[in-house]
């Protein structure tokens, strides 16, 4: 461990203090002078049209301030989009309107029809049972495939069909895949379901929406990931506020998992009701409407096939997959099963020709948006799964035959548009096979067998695209916005920092991390170093946490920024002790001459720049403060190999996860502690994923895993202890830092390691198995093995 | 939740009275009613706790029975050690804070055919003390969340017979970790109960039998063979009939090798 507690230090995390110790400041706990609440009336239908709406009832009720109805929305903007897709023919994806509330149509489950505001939100929910409305109820569309059939039932009466896109990639390889299909020795045919799930965070959503009449200024504090974005599609899209009278904040926020990324109507709401009735107006959402609002994720059914040559060498891969959409179009939803999957589709391997064909889909359901690894973990899934059942088909042991595909030379153009610019595959599968003592598996197995369970092994890769991402890459993709970071540092005369970051702290412990970065910098204590994050009034424009980009990008800005004040501080120092700048040498936060004694301290120039009395002022400015803007021009790839071993019931068919391994590639690491907090998380969630959670509908479009009585989350005594190693680091080539990102991989590598153990388990015990849809539930387990 | 009005009455006919009002409901450990309460599935005028009452209170054995006040909580019957099995059972319900608040009377008044307690109520041949009467646990559970008390009638007490050998096997729901199916079985001069809960549309049942064959033969060899029905099971996300009633064949042979 660094003694100065810079880069590579493990150092605890600080923030911790504040919210092991209930001291965090979440948006739920500001309260705001004559604050009022609102409570939304949901649809309990999925599909239906609004006949009429009495709201006289309720607006009659005690402590009811103003009952909302979409009439009062009239002219306000749609939700919008901020991705838009270009389909296999040329044609831009359908896009439905979005409205605030709802107008003539209830599309899903907790659609919101009117909101109530009242001096107490008890008072809100009254007053929202004494609304009468009417709903002419119409058949909904839950299942993707029945949607896009003729005459199904239309979720947006406007658009020519349930279609939002139907995508192919790389449309120009489509015929020369299929002629490599016609051509292969052998092919492999796997159809799954990477089914949906709800994010779940700690923390639910909040918004509380403020506005001062004397300045026309408007306030939304919010549980957001990114708050510029927000402040951006809000302002602009929907209630036409312009950057400078609109603040957003996004406090502590208490987990994300994606779901916090989106711009919801309940911003909106609470932003525009505070305008109109000159109050605060605040809205809590419980946990159960949490489960029928907050975007959900995944949710893709996929057929994917394999083509291997003779010798085993993959020639090809093509796929099929629907994707739900859900009702509307969430902030990124059309991004996630195109460009963040489709691009991922080599994986690990060398293989030639690619084909991915997506479609798009409206189902009377929730939205489904970006879910810790969004398109990743579905393309991880069916690749890896698909090549465990090749190496079963083919009889070759599975990590062999990754081994004799895995690319191996960098930087590798991928046939799905993207250039890895380094990583080292072998390496990361040696240190799996060391940590996960596949060398004693046959011992355990007998073990198990010993004690009446099934084990089994399931091994696997993954590669994901981090450090989201190039701006003139996602803008000829289709984003409709930058995806740079940005960062402020500002120096203060005594020598303290605080770095202004435009990424946002939800969990993942930047407050501890990006203070190292500086810290080692400079060569001073990083508890010299503030963060601040999360208000558009004191962070320049940034785009957010997600798409383990913090670091990787955000980290990239507080550098060139940090590099800036360096730069600006040299020549401070220069001038201080009369020497030429370029003698100037920094190193522990001490500026000296080179091969002189001469030296001044970093707290001597950062004073003389406050107070410049001795100052070189015809030269530079007064003052230590520098901006910097960091686009990538590239992705950043962190890959690595999982591995799992579980025991099953043959009795019950309750699977066990007995050992987990994961051997990662992140780069550069800045604090490995934190980065092991964040592949733990993400492991749990991918088991969560393989073995408990899953949102279902019943065909009428009900919700019946509404609340976590039927919603299973993976708890402490589901997971193992891990053994997780990340030594195995090839440095990012191109962003300063040499850092991947490693927020998604746990959550991205670990379903198909799961699965493929239980496949594995079921087959070494005889049972004819070759696939089991997740969540792999004792009964479904069972059942495959007594089909 | 509703406006309600509450109530602390300090003695059980004081407690009695109370409930004879309109719209009055007790209130225990309230890990059932209060998150009812929240979702505002329930409109109770007035609510009165029966955390005051000492006739509630208090677990004891003597002649063979273990009486246990209907006021005790999970984690206090998880505490005792003349009735093992019941002790595993009340263990194994939920988590420490769900233990230390909800409490024998309040799970055996609700009756939720997921919930633990019922099993043991029945497949030990229990008692349902009231304040008005005793039900035998043959008489007392007579549906979903449906039992033979009337309204305003308070559970004061359940007694049990100490079985020679008794344990309860949860099979856990993946999500709420109630019992997908859970089985209680019970050795005593009286004979050999099998109690099932989580699994019937019709709720806790005894599966007899299972009864039968254990009667000669408490081994779990005896229910070689043997299988469940189907028929009238609940079929959810979470396994099917066909799953539950396999669970069933299963679960009671790990019972009595447990109990054994
Ligand atoms: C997270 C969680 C997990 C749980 N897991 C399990 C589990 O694994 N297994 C399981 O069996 N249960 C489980 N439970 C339910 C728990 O055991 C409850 O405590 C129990 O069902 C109700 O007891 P209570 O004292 O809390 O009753 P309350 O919620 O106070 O009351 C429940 C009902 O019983 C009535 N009532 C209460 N006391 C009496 C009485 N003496 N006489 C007449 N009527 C009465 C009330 O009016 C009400 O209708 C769980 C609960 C939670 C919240």
């Amino acid at each position: 461990m660094p003694a100065d507690g810079g880069i590579g230090a493990p150092n605890k995390r600080r923030e911790d203090v504040r919210f092991l110790t209930g001291k965090g400041r979440y948006t739920d706990d500001i309260n705001m002078r004559g604050q009022a609440y609102v409570w939304f009336l949901r649809s309990n239908v999925a599909h239906g049209r609004i006949t009429s709406i009495d709201t006289a009832a309720a607006a009659a009720m005690p402590g009811v301030i103003r009952v909302f109805t979409g009439a009062d929305f009239e002219g306000v903007g749609s939700i919008p989009c901020g991705w838009q897709v270009t389909d296999r023919h040329g044609e831009p994806m359908q896009e439905p309107a979005h409205p605030v509330l709802a107008q003539g149509k209830v599309r899903h489950v907790g659609d919101p029809i009117a909101a109530v505001v009242a001096e107490t939100a008890e008072q809100a929910r009254d007053a929202v049972e004494a609304i009468e409305v009417e709903i002419e109820e119409l058949p909904a569309v839950v299942d993707m495939k029945a949607a896009l059939e003729e005459g199904a039932p239309k979720v947006h009466d406007d658009l020519t069909s349930n279609l939002c896109y139907d995508w192919g990639f790389v449309e120009e390889n489509r015929e020369a895949v299929n002629k490599a299909f016609d051509e292969a020795a052998h092919v492999t045919t796997l159809e799954l379901r990477n089914q949906r799930l709800v994010a779940n965070p700690m923390e639910p959503r909040v918004a509380i929406g403020d506005y001062a009449a004397h300045n026309d200024e408007s306030t939304l504090y919010t549980t957001s990931q990114n708050p510029h974005v927000i402040r951006l599609l809000m302002g602009a899209f929907v209630l036409g506020i312009p950057e400078h009278k609109l603040r957003v904040v996004a406090p502590d926020v208490g987990g994300g998992f994606g779901s916090k990324i989106f711009h919801y109507a309940e911003e909106a709401f609470c932003t525009f009701a505070a305008k109109q009735l000159k109050r605060p107006v605040k809205w809590t959402s419980t946990r159960s409407e949490a489960f029928m609002t907050d975007a959900h994720g995944r949710d893709h059914v996929t057929k994917i096939e394999l083509a291997l040559d003779k010798d085993n060498n993959f020639t090809a891969l093509r796929t099929e997959t629907y994707a739900n959409m859900g009702a509307y179009l969430s902030t990124f939803a059309p991004s996630v099963p195109t460009w963040l999957h489709g691009t991922l589709m080599a994986g690990n391997y060398r293989t030639p020709l690619i084909y991915v064909n997506v479609k798009a889909v409206f189902t009377n359901t929730v939205p489904v948006d970006a879910y810790r690894g969004a398109g990743r973990p579905e393309a991880t899934y069916q690749l890896e799964r698909v090549i465990d059942k090749a190496a079963r088909e083919l009889g070759v042991d599975p990590i062999a035959l990754r081994r004799q595909n895995f690319v191996t030379e960098f930087p590798y153009a991928t046939p799905v548009a993207v250039e890895y610019d380094t990583g080292d595959y072998v390496a990361t599968m040696d240190k799996l096979e060391e940590i996960a003592d596949l060398a004693g598996f046959e011992k355990r197995l007998e073990e198990s067998k010993a004690s009446g369970k099934l084990r089994g092994l399931g091994v696997n890769c993954y590669i994901e695209a981090c450090g989201i991402a190039p701006s003139h890459l996602v803008g000829q993709l289709g984003a409709r916005a930058g995806l740079y970071e940005s960062a402020t540092v500002r120096v203060n005369a005594t020598g303290g920092l605080v770095v202004m970051t435009g990424s946002h702290s939800h969990g993942q412990g930047h407050e501890t991390a990006f203070p190292q970065v500086v810290a080692e910098m400079i060569g001073i204590d990083p508890n010299m170093i503030e963060i601040v994050h999360g208000d558009t009034a004191n962070t320049p424009m940034g785009m957010g946490t997600y798409g383990s980009r913090s670091l990787a990008v955000g980290g990239s800005a507080i550098v060139r920024a940090t590099e800036k004040i360096i730069a600006k501080a040299r020549k401070i120092a220069a001038h201080l002790m009369e020497a030429s700048e370029g003698d100037i040498e920094l190193k522990d936060g001490q500026f000296t001459v080179a091969g002189t004694d001469k030296s001044v301290a970093w707290g001597d120039v950062t004073l003389a720049a406050y107070v410049p009395h001795n100052y070189p002022l015809e030269d530079i400015e007064p003052g230590l403060e520098e901006t910097a803007f960091y686009d990538p021009n590239n992705f950043t790839y962190p890959a690595g190999a999982y591995a799992c071993e579980v025991e099953v019931d043959p009795e019950t068919g309750k699977v066990t996860i007995e050992r987990f391994a994961a051997a990662d590639d992140f780069g550069n690491i800045v604090n490995p502690m934190i980065v092991s907090g964040q592949v733990h998380g993400g492991l749990g969630q991918g088991i969560g994923q393989a073995l408990l959670e899953q949102a279902v509908y019943d065909e009428n479009g009900q919700l019946l895993t509404g609340s976590y009585m039927d919603y299973a989350m993976p708890r402490a005594d589901d997971v193992p202890f891990y053994a997780i190693d990340h030594s195995c680091a090839t440095p990012c080539t191109h962003n300063p830092l040499g850092v991947k990102g490693c927020g998604e991989a746990g959550a991205i590598g670990s379903p198909p390691a799961v699965v493929n153990a239980v496949v594995d388990a079921l087959q070494r015990a005889g049972r004819n198995v070759t696939h089991i849809d997740m969540p792999l539930s004792p009964s479904r387990v069972w059942e495959a093995m007594n089909q | 939740m509703y406006a309600f009005d509450f109530e602390r009455p300090s003695t059980l006919d004081e407690a009695v009275a109370a409930l004879g009002a309109e719209g009055a409901q007790a209130l225990a450990g309230g890990q059932t009613l209060i998150p009812t309460l929240k979702q505002r599935l329930a409109m109770p005028e007035t609510l009165v706790s029966l955390t005051g009452l000492a006739e509630l209170k208090g677990i004891s054995a003597s002649g063979g029975v273990l009486t246990v006040g209907a006021a005790s909580t999970h984690a206090e019957v998880a505490r005792q050690t003349d009735h093992p099995g019941l002790a595993g059972l009340a263990g194994g319900i939920g988590d420490p804070h769900v233990r230390n608040r909800g409490t024998i009377g309040g799970s055996v008044a609700n009756n939720d055919p997921s919930a633990c307690y019922p099993a043991a109520v029945l497949g030990s041949g229990a008692m349902v003390v009231t304040n008005a009467r005793e039900i035998a646990a043959d008489d007392y559970f007579t549906g979903l969340f449906e039992t033979a008390l009337e309204e305003g009638e308070i559970i004061t007490a359940l007694r049990f017979p100490i079985p020679e050998k008794s344990a309860y096997v949860k099979f856990e729901q993946p999500a709420s970790r109630f019992a997908l199916v859970g089985v209680f079985v019970s050795k005593s001069e009286g004979g050999v109960r099998v109690a099932v809960t989580g699994a019937s549309e019709e709720g806790v049942f005894r599966w007899s039998e299972a009864e039968a064959a254990l009667a000669s033969d408490f081994s779990p060899a005896a229910l070689d063979g043997l299988s469940a029905s189907a028929e009238n099971l609940i079929g959810d996300i979470h396994g099917s009939p066909a799953y539950r009633a396999h669970l069933i064949g299963v679960l009671t042979k790990r019972a009595v090798a447990a109990a054994a």
